[in-house]
């Protein structure tokens, strides 16, 4: 008997992916819609890897991946946070964060299991707790909050069926990040419902504003946290696919299971890129960081010059702009702005429905193009009746 | 000076940059940016604003080279009197006092090999207390003032991801 699955047929596409298949009829346009860096990968790490190939080095690795890199990533979570992770049986390394977290959840999750995330969110995180059999809890969160959901909120969702709590500081869409004091009452939310924490710092070296908190280093969290980061925003590596998750060591031998059997390993010369970018990485992150910075000021200033209300995001590369303002839906904005100005935005409802009302626009672009996208943004907002840009 | 540090470096990489955007991009006011620029450039901090031109695509043929110049330096004052009696030349590109073989580096531009030859031979080497010269003609630039001169890469990136 045919068919497809369904716990698969019940998850519509993202609705990012009707989007793009807009966007890739069209040519000059500029594009605030992705999610990478516009930096390509520092020059010492791939010319490491050019070497590595050179070398020969086109083997499988262990399955938790080379123990030189989970050694170094041990190290590098021990000096950034404090935090103890031993390199043996509790770091595995994975094919990007996309499979560390599918991993985490098909690890903890039983059927009927609930995980509650909070949306505007990463367009992966409910589609991949239905795979895993679970059920997505959705927790919608607010501009006028920093994004940060309301803890009242949190409680009132949990259920005895509550398995995991996942979130992602800084956030994308929203930019949002997360204060020490806010993940301390959380954490302990997740210790008195018995829960995991499945956390996403993939954009932790991206914290404009503080300091990023890791979540593991929060007293008692360790025991219960699964914590998922990767190479891919910091170091501009996103099409390596490299990235890791730390957890306890059950935890973390139950994700290596069903890693082994489904990717075996991640591959190695994105491994030795890896190693290459935590040993001699580090100068080349502060450049982006300072950069993004610099255009993270910009456009927030130009969104809010144009009319269109924009909360100062502390971390990632992303703005959320409303485009409430306009009387339009931010699918139609986004629509307009492309067709009319031909500049990309994502629209907010891609990420979760209290994301309607928002455009995500990434400043991972040079600072000319988003000069020239504001400029555009400006002219449309100005042309639509029922708003007036402050000019 | 944090501010001026920041200010100059984003400067460096684009000296057109107005005072408005830099002030957007630090979150400050422009008036405190064009403040602390006119102190910079008044100080002589800043030195000039200038374009990283690339002569061969423009359709110009412009010969650099780099002449290696050996020195008797004097008692009080070492190589500074030379070097002052060889950047004074409009020809002199850039003007290096360097460790190792050679005393001083000079960058020379000149229209023709020819000129740039001339220079040396006639101008440079004839100075008092220069004992030898050795001649170095650029034959490609690739990258200057961290700008490879290369077709650059198109944006590969998928216009819109997740």
């Amino acid at each position: 008997m045919r068919g497809i699955a369904s716990n698969v047929a019940s998850v519509s596409a993202s609705g990012i992916r009707r989007f793009f298949d807009i966007v890739a009829d069209m040519k000059d346009v500029i594009s605030l819609g992705v999610c990478e860096p516009d930096f390509v990968t520092p020059w010492r790490l791939r010319e490491a890897c050019v070497f590595s190939l050179e070398r020969g080095r086109t083997n499988y690795t262990s399955n938790w991946g080379l123990l030189s890199l989970r050694k170094l990533i041990s190290g590098h979570l021990k000096s950034l946070y404090g935090v103890d992770y031993q390199p043996e049986d509790q770091i595995l390394v994975t094919v990007g964060v996309s499979e560390a977290l599918d991993l985490a959840l098909r690890a903890v999750v039983d059927p009927g299991d609930e995980v509650i995330v909070f949306e505007p969110c990463y367009v992966s995180y409910a589609p991949c707790v239905t795979f895993a059999g679970g059920t997505p809890v959705r927790i919608p969160t607010f501009a006028e909050d920093g994004f940060l959901p309301r803890l009242d909120d949190v409680r009132a969702a949990l259920t005895p069926r509550t398995k995991a709590i996942l979130l992602s500081y800084p956030n994308n869409p929203t930019g949002a990040t997360a204060g020490r004091e806010f993940l301390k009452e959380l954490v302990e939310i997740a210790r008195d419902a018995d829960c995991y924490v499945i956390s996403d710092e993939i954009y932790d070296r991206l914290t404009y504003v503080g300091t990023h908190t890791c979540v593991s280093s929060l007293e008692g969290a360790a025991e219960r946290t699964i914590l998922l980061n990767g190479f891919s925003k910091a170091y501009a590596m996103t099409g390596w696919r490299i990235g890791y998750a730390a957890a306890p060591p059950d935890v973390a031998e139950a994700m290596m299971k069903i890693h082994q059997y489904v990717a075996l390993c991640a591959p190695i010369t994105a491994q030795e890129a890896a190693v290459e970018a935590l040993n001699a990485g580090e100068q080349s992150v502060r450049e982006m960081k300072t950069e993004y910075n610099r255009r993270r000021r910009l456009i927030v200033k130009r969104f809010n010059e144009a009319g269109l209300k924009c909360g100062d995001p502390g971390g990632a590369f992303y703005a959320f702009p409303s485009v409430k303002e306009t009387g339009l839906t931010s699918e139609e904005f986004a629509e307009r702005l492309l067709y009319e100005k031909k500049v990309v935005v994502v629209p907010g409802g891609a990420f979760g429905e209290c994301g309607e009302g928002y455009v995500r626009a990434a400043y991972a672009t040079s600072l000319d193009r988003i000069e020239e996208a504001m400029a555009r943004v400006a002219e449309l907002v100005a042309s639509l009746p029922g708003t007036a840009g402050d000019t | 000076m944090k501010d001026l540090h920041e200010i100059l470096t984003i400067l460096e990489s684009d000296g057109r940059l107005t005072a408005e955007q830099i002030g957007d991009m630090l979150d400050r006011p422009a008036a405190d940016i064009e403040k602390v620029i006119g102190e910079a450039e008044a100080d002589g901090i800043i030195r000039r604003y200038k374009a990283v031109v690339d002569w061969d695509r423009a359709g110009q043929e412009r010969v650099f080279a780099f002449i290696d110049v050996k020195v008797t330096p004097t008692r009080g004052a070492g190589f500074d009197d030379v070097a002052e009696r060889i950047y004074k030349f409009p020809e002199v590109v850039s003007l290096y006092l360097m460790s190792g073989e050679y005393d001083l580096r000079v960058i020379i531009q000149g229209s023709t090999m020819q000129e740039v030859a001339s220079f040396v031979s006639n101008k440079l080497a004839t100075i008092d207390r220069v004992r030898s010269t050795a001649s170095h003609f650029v034959l490609k630039r690739y990258k200057e003032d961290r700008e490879i001169f290369a077709e650059k890469d198109a944006d590969h990136r998928l216009a819109v991801t997740p």
